[in-house]
């Protein structure tokens, strides 16, 4: 179990750490960096590899997270009373794992010229993609207290 | 009304009150329920 423990705090810091970098740091990069045409830079040489590092380590994150459950994981996901604390937390890394799959890196690959799309999609899907990274950002501050109040009491 | 979420104090206070409303939920509902 320790070890699926350090694998989960090691992938999780990663995950949520670069979560925070494009939250608090790169969105408004961007904006200042595209005021003055350098914006290039960071959309061609950082994202990608940050994106790369984000989507991964939110996968090792979850299936370590799902080993160091082990039996526990049916009654934490169907929020028995014992485990009603961690399954919440283990809901809100399950919703934020979606958001990143389904939502941010599809439509990222669409701003990132990954794949093609027209100037009004490539809008729609920087709307969609900021929003869903928000809504991680949001997810993950209630996710930490559940994950470290389930284990360690509040 | 304007998307919390697009402000970065918005989406903290959002998540710093989601935070409270699942802790009352889950010792209301299903700790103490």
């Amino acid at each position: 179990m320790g070890i699926f423990r350090w694998v989960h705090f090691m992938a999780g810091v990663m995950w949520i750490g670069l979560l925070y970098y494009f939250n608090f740091v790169q969105v408004a990069a961007l904006k200042a960096a595209a005021a003055d045409g350098t914006a290039v830079g960071i959309s061609k040489h950082v994202a990608p590899r940050a994106l790369l590092f984000f989507r991964w380590s939110a996968v090792v994150t979850w299936l370590a997270g799902a080993a160091l459950l082990g039996p526990r994981f049916v009654p934490a996901f169907t929020l028995q009373p014992e485990t009603a604390f961690i399954g919440i937390g283990a809901w809100l890394g399950t919703i934020m794992i979606f958001n990143v799959w389904v939502l941010i890196w599809p439509n990222q690959k669409k701003i990132l010229g990954m794949v093609s799309a027209t100037d009004d999609e490539k809008n729609k899907a920087r709307r969609v993609a900021f929003l869903a990274s928000r809504t991680n950002t949001m997810l993950s501050i209630p996710m930490l207290f559940f994950m470290g109040a389930g284990v360690h009491g509040f | 009304m304007k998307n919390p979420l697009d402000s970065l104090w918005g989406t903290v206070i959002a998540g710093v009150v989601l935070t409270g409303v699942l802790y009352v939920f889950a010792n209301n509902f299903l700790i103490g329920g």
